[in-house]
Parts: C-alpha cells; sequence; structure tokens
C-alpha cells in the first residue's frame, strides 16, 4: 500500500476567512464594563484611602485612636450582630413555609418581605417614631416603663433590620422553591427526625444561598444610614454607628477622619468579599457540582 | 422471614379527587410485584400509603398482621427509592448511604463497614466521594437504591425505578435488579408504567386505572386473558373491530352489515368489539384475495403490515426476514387469517375469547368475493 508523503499542508481546505461586521465590539464591551467599574467602584475606594492616609499613617491612627471611633465600631458591630441573625432565623422559617405548604396569605407574605425594599429607609425610620417616640403610639406605655427604643440601640437595631429584613429571605425562598421537598421525604422514609431532617438536610441544602444572603444583609446592616440616622438622634459617642460618624466627622470639617473612619468601613466590605471568596474556595468541589447540576436540569 | 403485605379497603382523596378507591390487594412474602397503570392511575399514591409518606382516608394496610398504619414511616422499616431519586445534593455518595446509619446515631466503624459494604454491592465503591451532580443517572439510581437499603427495610418500594434512563441502562439496571432481589429476598414493589418492564421484573403485575386495581396475575396470564379492553389495549397494540354476532361467526360490521367473518366465539348474537393483536392477524399472498396490502414498515427484526378491505384496516407484525423472503409488496392482494382474539361489550367488559376459523374456511370467507 503506498503511503503518501505529503506534507498535512496539502490536505488542508482554505477556509473562507470568518465574516467579521464589527471586529472591535467584543474589546469595545470588555473595555466600557472595565471602564465603568474603574470608574463607580475602584476609584472611589481609592480615594476614600488616599484620604484618609493624606496626612500620613499617624494622622490616621491618631483619627481612629478616639472614644468615640470605637464607640462608634462597637455600636455597628452589636447592631449587626443582632439583626443579621434575627433576619437569617425569619428568613428560614420564611422560606420554609413558603416551600413547604400552602396556606392562604401565602402571597401577601412574599410581598411583605419585599416592602422593605420599596420604602425609603428614612420613613422607615419615620415609622419607628411614630411608633414608639415620646408622641408615638405606645410612646407613653413605654415611657411609663421606663423603656426607651428610640435615641437609643433598640431603635436602631429594630430600624436596621426592618431594612434588611428581606435580604436572607429573598436569597433563600426560591431555592427552597425550586429544590422542592423530594430530598425531606426520602430522609423521613430514611428515618429522620423533623429536628435531624431540618439540621442534616433542609438547612445544608440552603447553605449556600443563606450564605450570599448573609453577606449582602451583614454588609447593608453595617453601611446602613437612612434608617438609623433617623432613629439614632444622633448623639456623637453614644449613638453614631460608623456611618453616621462618618457624616458628623465631615459636617464638622474634620475631612481626614471622616474618610478615616469611612475607610474601616470599607475595609468590613473588603473583608467580607475575602471570606465569601475564602469559602467558596474551600467547598469548591461541592459548589462546582452543585453548580453543574443546575445548569444540566 | 420476608414480610406479607396486606392492604384492604383503602380509599384516598385529595379534596373532590378520588386518587384511590377500595383497593385490596396481598403481597406475598419475597414477592417482586408490579404496579402496572397509565399516569394518574393512583399508583404512585398507593406506593406512598405504604411507605407512610401519606395516609389513607379510610382501609388498612398490615406488614406481617401488623398494623402499619399506626406506626410512623421510620417504624415500619421501608425502603423508599423515588422516582427522581431525591439523593441529598449537598452530601457525597458515602454520606448519602451512611444518612440512616447516622440519624440512628450508629457507631463510626459500623457505619463505615456497612455502607462499604452496600457501595461494594452497588459496583460503586471508586465513587464514594463524588456528589450526586457528578454521576450519571444510572449510577445516582444504584446509590437511591443502596441508600433504601441501608435501614435493612422489610419491604423495598420503587417509584418508576428506571423512568429516567435511557433503554441500554435502563436493560442492564432491570437484569442488576432482578438479581438482587433474588439474592437479598425482600418484600418489593415496583410502580411502573412500562408493560415490557413490569412483565421482565415481577412475578406478579397489578394492573391499576382510575385508582382501582382492574387486575392481578402473572404476567403471561394478564397478557393472554385481559380482564377488560383498558387492559387489553395498555398492554400491546391492538386492532379494534366493531363486530355482529351470529349464531357463534364473529363478522367485522361492514357499512352496517356482517362483513368478513373473524372467528368463532360462545357468545350470544348482537354487537361487540373485537380486539385482536397485531401478531394475530396472518397475511399470506394469494393474487385472487380481497384483502389489499396498504402500507409496509420495517421496524428493525419486525415489520408492520396495513392491509384493507373495504375501508377496514388491519395490521399486523411479522418478521423481517419472512417480508424480504415473500417480497410482499404494498398494493398486493392477500389473504388474511385471525389466529386469535378477544370479544368484549360495550362498556369494555365481559371477556370472551375468539377461536381462529379452520383455514379452508377462512380462505372461503375472504378468497371468493
Amino acid at each position: 500500500m503506498a503511503v503518501s508523503t505529503q506534507p498535512i499542508e496539502a490536505y488542508l481546505v482554505n477556509k473562507p476567512a470568518r465574516e467579521k461586521p464589527f471586529p472591535w465590539g467584543p474589546a469595545l464591551l470588555i473595555t466600557t464594563a472595565l471602564g465603568f467599574m474603574a470608574l463607580f467602584l475602584v476609584l472611589p475606594l481609592l480615594i476614600v484611602f488616599s484620604e484618609a492616609l493624606s496626612a500620613g499613617l499617624a494622622e490616621y491612627l491618631a483619627a481612629l485612636d478616639d472614644p468615640n471611633v470605637f464607640s462608634a465600631i462597637w455600636i455597628t458591630l452589636i447592631i449587626a450582630a443582632i439583626a443579621v441573625p434575627a433576619n437569617v432565623v425569619f428568613g428560614v422559617i420564611a422560606a420554609w413555609c413558603i416551600a413547604r405548604f400552602e396556606f392562604s396569605g401565602r402571597n401577601l407574605l412574599i410581598t411583605l418581605i419585599d416592602l422593605p425594599f420599596s420604602i425609603s429607609p428614612v420613613i422607615a425610620g419615620l415609622l419607628e417614631v411614630l411608633l414608639f417616640g415620646l408622641n408615638g403610639l405606645l410612646g407613653p406605655w413605654l415611657g411609663n416603663h421606663n423603656i426607651q427604643i428610640i435615641f437609643a440601640l433598640p431603635g436602631m437595631v429594630l430600624a436596621t433590620t426592618f431594612v434588611t429584613f428581606p435580604f436572607v429571605a429573598r436569597e433563600i425562598i426560591p431555592l427552597a422553591q425550586e429544590q422542592g421537598n423530594d430530598e425531606e421525604e426520602a430522609a423521613v422514609t430514611l428515618g429522620a427526625s423533623g429536628f435531624q431532617i431540618f439540621w442534616r438536610v433542609s438547612l445544608p441544602k440552603l447553605r449556600w444561598g443563606l450564605l450570599y444572603g448573609v453577606l449582602l444583609c451583614n454588609a447593608r446592616a453595617m453601611g446602613e444610614f437612612g434608617a438609623v440616622s433617623v432613629v439614632s438622634g444622633k448623639i456623637y459617642g453614644l449613638t453614631d454607628t460608623l456611618s453616621l460618624a462618618v457624616e458628623s466627622l465631615y459636617d464638622s470639617y474634620e475631612i481626614q477622619a471622616a474618610f478615616a473612619v469611612a475607610s474601616l468601613l470599607a475595609m468590613l466590605a473588603l473583608v467580607t468579599l475575602v471570606l465569601k471568596a475564602a469559602l467558596e474556595w474551600r467547598h469548591r468541589d461541592e459548589l462546582h457540582a452543585v453548580r453543574r447540576k443546575k445548569a444540566a436540569t | 422471614m420476608s414480610t406479607t403485605i396486606e392492604i384492604k379497603n383503602i380509599f384516598r382523596q385529595f379534596g373532590q379527587h378520588t386518587v384511590l378507591s377500595d383497593v385490596n390487594l396481598a403481597v406475598e412474602p419475597g414477592e417482586l410485584l408490579a404496579l402496572l397503570g397509565p399516569s394518574g392511575s393512583g399508583k404512585t399514591t398507593l406506593l406512598r400509603l405504604i411507605a407512610g409518606l401519606d395516609f389513607p382516608d379510610a382501609g388498612l394496610i398490615k406488614f406481617d398482621k401488623d398494623d402499619a398504619l399506626g406506626r410512623k414511616p421510620k417504624e415500619r422499616g421501608v425502603g423508599f427509592v423515588f422516582q427522581h431519586y431525591a439523593l441529598f445534593r449537598h452530601m457525597t455518595v458515602f454520606e448519602n448511604v451512611a444518612f440512616a446509619l447516622r440519624v440512628r446515631r450508629a457507631p463510626k466503624a459500623e457505619v463505615k463497614s456497612r455502607v462499604d459494604a452496600l457501595l461494594k454491592l452497588i459496583q460503586l465503591e471508586t465513587l464514594a466521594g463524588r456528589y450526586p451532580a457528578q454521576l450519571s443517572g444510572g449510577q445516582r439510581q444504584r446509590v437511591a437504591l443502596a441508600r433504601a437499603l441501608a435501614i435493612q427495610p422489610r419491604v423495598l418500594l420503587l417509584d418508576e425505578p428506571f423512568g429516567a434512563l435511557d433503554a441500554v441502562v435502563r436493560r442492564d439496571l432491570r437484569r442488576w435488579l432482578r438479581n438482587l432481589h433474588e439474592e437479598m429476598n425482600i418484600t418489593t414493589l415496583f410502580v411502573t408504567h412500562d408493560q415490557e418492564e413490569a412483565f421482565e421484573l415481577a412475578d406478579r403485575v397489578v394492573i391499576m386505572n382510575g385508582g382501582k386495581i382492574i387486575q392481578q396475575g402473572t404476567p403471561i396470564g394478564i397478557y393472554r386473558a385481559p380482564a377488560d379492553a383498558f387492559v387489553h389495549e395498555f398492554l400491546g397494540e391492538s386492532n379494534k373491530f366493531p363486530c355482529l354476532i351470529k349464531s357463534g361467526m364473529v363478522h367485522a360490521v361492514q357499512d352496517g352489515e356482517p362483513g368478513f367473518p373473524i372467528g368463532t366465539a360462545a357468545a350470544p348474537n348482537g354487537a361487540a368489539t373485537a380486539y385482536i393483536r397485531p401478531h394475530h392477524v396472518l397475511i399470506r399472498p394469494n393474487a385472487r384475495a380481497g384483502w389489499t396490502v396498504s402500507r409496509v414498515t420495517s421496524t428493525g427484526a419486525q415489520a408492520r403490515v396495513n392491509v384493507t378491505l373495504g375501508g377496514i384496516t388491519a395490521e399486523s407484525i411479522v418478521t423481517a426476514d419472512s417480508i424480504l423472503e415473500s417480497g410482499l409488496a404494498e398494493g398486493e392482494a392477500v389473504d388474511v387469517t385471525f389466529t386469535g382474539g378477544t370479544l368484549f361489550d360495550a362498556n369494555g367488559k365481559n371477556p370472551i375469547k375468539i377461536s381462529a376459523l379452520k383455514p379452508s374456511l377462512a380462505q372461503l370467507g375472504t378468497g371468493t368475493r
């Protein structure tokens, strides 16, 4: 049998040149997207840090070394530490109910969960003042029992919880609905109790949605300004959160100090992002598998 | 050792809709039983009642004389394989199989050895660390089965076990499941809408329709003697001819008159419908005959031949080889003989066997027209 000795090129077919009506299209789109990101996300972040450090590291640290700033950090963390778990508990219960049961008022509940998204945070704060304030609906009763809600930590926690209400629930309700009830039923036949089903099946099933919900909720809880600003009374060093402290400092022309505090908030956001990335990396196998399943169905 | 299941007068309604109506069934120990029926016939609901995932409105379910309805699902010892497997997506194969042992707080060493043994049984030892999403359909099916077997069930229930698999995997898994059943001898019920699957796998087949059990028996028994027209049609293709019976002779109705003869039957005079399987329609080339071949299609080993006479079409199934040998083509004239069939009344009930005419008579009936 004769073996051909021709070079491979001899067999190649001349491909017609692919038509490119707009050859710079992809490059242009990518540049636009990146430019937009740089302008609106990266640049402000850089400005925050550069302004904060404009008078040198010593001044930066001095601006932060202030009991009022410590108090603001503390209050911000406390508010988040209460509001986020409260919304996790509520979100999981709501998702569980909505995905498992058909009940009257189910659609109303779904709509109500979105309410805080559509109401301006300032209005939310105002509503609380009207409810709990001295001249509010419950004000006189609270006053008689010496319970202070408005212009104090409880009011700020309530306002933050209200504003961040939808973040966890909105993230996991669609997930719970999509995943259905099959795995829970399988767990029943395998002899798991209701408690075991919840902790070993229902909750883990939702854990990635829950994680994103918690991170978003936390970011918003720490950065919330409008509602908290209305109910806090802005008593510097007493009811100031980090975001309120930024405003007070800025208003009193302590620009560099304001940016120094703002940089703390920015760093909290960055830490959150890193945490999320680290978790995703650690569970990359499972996440990859779950995502692939999603794509396949 | 194996468990008997006794199901008595079971009723189940969802709102206004009756899903199960007076269902009675006895399952023998170690039996492999198929619940066969179209979708919406109530077969999955019956399975869920046995497992305790749902409760009947009335009736009794007993395992070995022991009232199962009074027991929680976890106390019934029922292994359930779900239609879409319902594997725990956030757990590896190992953890899925181990789940039942973990919730029972079994010692770690025992969990390891039991799960390893089950993974060996389903031939997936090497994939213990995979997540369900990383498995093929057949592999997921086997994991679901191993997970159900981990509780050492008295009763194994499978809901459309092969429904979501392709044909080749389905065939392999069927044989594998049959062998497994012979080894373990657990009383097993499975639900299917696939007649072939039920017949190949099951010792006994229960046919359901509209929330009722229509017929039960061995695959061959049911196929030979269907209880009503629904069963006849559900179990395979049927030719249906409106008939008139005159002194034991079955004639097809042509233009409102008794036409070509089909066979003889011990039936009273009057109207009925004859159901005839395509393989009971025999064709023989005969230039003088009245029937004409209207269509020939081959499906591999078999060929379908449609023949018509006076506006009535019958379908015959023959081997593709015989078509090649005889060179039968469309438009050709043929003799047609019916070698069997069943008569049903206007309500599709009261089956009566049709016996074949003697060949000479049959030829007289068609050939001389």
